[in-house]
């Protein structure tokens, strides 16, 4: 049963795959991405220096061969450090992203195929829930739960949900109404099945799209949380913590402490928005064949 | 409120094939959706095998599900495009048989065999299929199970016509074949009269006429089945042709006037078809639904 899920959903990412290859700004965006994930997962081999490590003798140094990013006023390596906090920044922007996507998926393929009143009332709350700012609601629930990296995760994936479960009940309502949804009861499937082995396959595709393009946006609150002392604590290395305690030694001249954690923030945003616009253009038919 | 079908009633003997003809709109997928119970009707009553299932709960339907199945229209829309030729054909042995998985896999190949098609067309998907096999492996689904009767909601007309006397024959041979029964929607009246051993004719949501094919295509007694023949081309331009022709355009059912729904079209109406009239047994097995038939038939 599982087996005829996966093998489905992986010609649609092979498809995907092909494409994309296409499009040489969202592949190169791509590339960024693992190269990031790589040097994430190898942290330990790929830094110079533990991220850590302090060093009286080298605080507040510029940019040079020896720390190719500068050093921090406990003369802790600027590079390392940041190669180490794509680690936590990756990892918590992918696990609400996972939770959001399947949470919201699964909520809004069952709301969008029942209908019915549970779904009205979903809606107005969805309604609800978006109409609030992302970040303030962000920012209350890590108040309220407390920071620690794992309510970081799920503070960002409550303020994801809203827009997967739109996002997958639309396609439902659509999906449902479809041929071979009648051809799936005819044959005797129970609800479950034609939900979740019949339908939500095929609301894959727009859910992909929408993932990409929400964990760059999930890294970018998880920064702003951050830099605001509400997401990841000091000492650990994250690149809006880094670029908090950076900020405040702009006006004393030491400007690579800002510059890097933003860039990396930037760049890894800006990377996957572009494979989430890649893969949106290829997988929107009236922009197939306009290249 | 908008009737889409309203007194419909017919029968369907085993191993027969029943032929459902109208124009578009006139109810012919309302009655085969009411069938398979992916409608459900407002009234009426659905018997198989002397038991009533027009009524009855999801769970209670499932074992009917086993012996009435569906060959849908449009042979691409009715394939889910994310599931593998293998996993729509075994999916209703899964559901509803208690087969191992190795018998399973037997019983698929043996029914892409009887239809026709390859053992290594089983691991595509619908999009790598042409037309003609994707409606193959429609068919293959329907019959997994080796249904009792299956509706055929016009399974011919979205292919090309030089695949389509393929489909027909396929078909044929697999009612012969089971001993299945069909309901054959169609609005080719050519394949209806191949296939149907008696055919019922709809009209605006009714039946008009139920008789035997061949007497019905010898002589159509309602005024609405013999606009229907007349209007089929015949290949002979110095054969005999009845010009028996209906006016204007089929009225919209939202406001059907009372009596003969075809009484506005028909050139023969008389004051009496301001009254419905009854589906009524005119000669043995022949049902029409015509104040006039008797007049018709001198």
């Amino acid at each position: 049963m599982s087996e005829s899920l996966f093998v489905s959903s992986s010609t649609a990412l092979t498809l995907m795959w092909q494409r994309l290859k296409q499009n040489p700004l969202s592949f190169a965006a791509l590339c960024v991405i693992v190269l990031i994930a790589t040097a994430a997962i190898f942290a330990p081999l790929v830094a110079p220096y533990a991220p850590d490590a302090t060093d009286a003798t080298a605080a507040l140094e510029s940019p040079s061969w020896r720390h190719p990013l500068g050093t921090d006023e406990y003369g802790r390596d600027q590079l390392s450090r940041i190669i180490f906090a794509a680690r936590v920044d990756l990892v918590v922007a992918f696990a609400a992203t996972l939770i959001a996507v399947t949470i919201g998926g699964l909520l809004g393929a069952i709301l969008g195929y029942s209908r019915g009143w549970a779904d009205m009332v979903a809606m107005r709350a969805v309604d609800a829930l978006m109409a609030f700012p992302a970040f303030v609601l962000a920012m209350g629930i890590t108040a309220g739960l407390g920071n620690s990296t794992t309510n970081v995760a799920i503070a960002i994936s409550i303020t994801q949900i809203p827009a997967y479960l739109r996002l997958t009940r639309g396609e439902m309502l659509r999906l449902r109404e479809m041929e071979y949804a009648d051809a799936a009861r005819t044959v005797g499937n129970p609800t479950w099945r034609i939900v979740l082995i019949h339908l939500l396959p095929n609301c894959l595709p727009p859910l992909i799209v929408q993932a990409t393009l929400a964990t760059g946006f999930a890294l970018l609150t998880m920064a702003s949380l951050s830099f605001i002392g509400l997401g990841i604590q000091p000492p650990q290395s994250e690149w809006g913590v880094m670029a908090a305690e950076g900020a405040s030694q702009i006006v004393t001249g030491e400007w690579w402490l800002f510059l890097f954690p933003g860039l990396a923030i930037m760049i890894s945003v800006l990377a996957f928005n572009l494979v989430g616009d890649g893969l949106r253009d290829l997988l929107d038919p009236r922009m197939r064949g306009v290249r | 409120m908008v009737r889409a079908v309203d007194s419909v009633s017919f029968d369907v003997a085993p191993g027969e094939t029943l032929g459902l003809v109208g124009e578009s709109g006139c109810g012919k997928s309302t009655v085969a959706r009411c069938l398979v119970r992916l409608l459900d009707p407002t009234g009426g009553s659905i018997r198989y095998a002397g038991k009533e299932i027009a009524t009855l709960d999801p769970h209670a339907l499932k074992p009917f599900r086993r012996d009435i199945q569906m060959v849908f229209q449009d042979p691409t829309a009715s394939l889910n495009p994310r599931l593998s030729v293998r996993s729509m054909v075994e999916e209703a042995l899964m559901l509803h048989t208690k087969y191992a998985p190795k018998e399973r896999r037997a019983r698929v190949e043996e029914l892409m065999h009887e239809v026709g098609l390859g053992r290594d067309l089983l691991d595509r998907y619908p999009h790598e299929l042409s037309g003609g096999q994707r409606q193959r492996v429609n068919i293959a689904r329907a019959i997994a199970t080796n249904p009792r009767f299956v509706v055929l909601d016009e399974p011919t007309s979205a292919l090309d016509v030089s695949l389509r006397s393929r489909a027909i024959l396929l078909l044929e041979n697999l009612r012969e074949h089971h001993g299945l029964s069909y309901l054959f929607i169609s609005h080719d009246l050519a394949t209806v009269k191949y296939l149907a051993s008696r055919v019922a004719v709809m009209y605006l949501g009714s039946i008009v006429e139920l008789s035997d094919t061949r007497d019905l295509f010898a002589k159509p007694l309602h005024p609405y089945t013999r606009a229907l023949l007349a209007a089929v081309p015949v290949p002979d331009p110095d054969a005999k042709r009845d010009d028996f022709a209906l006016a204007g355009e089929i009225p919209s059912p939202i406001d059907v006037a009372p009596g003969c729904r075809l009484r506005g079209r028909c050139p023969l109406a008389k004051p009496v078809c301001a009254e419905r009239p009854p589906l009524k047994e005119v000669a043995p097995g022949r049902f029409v639904a015509c104040h006039l038939a008797s007049e018709l038939d001198a």
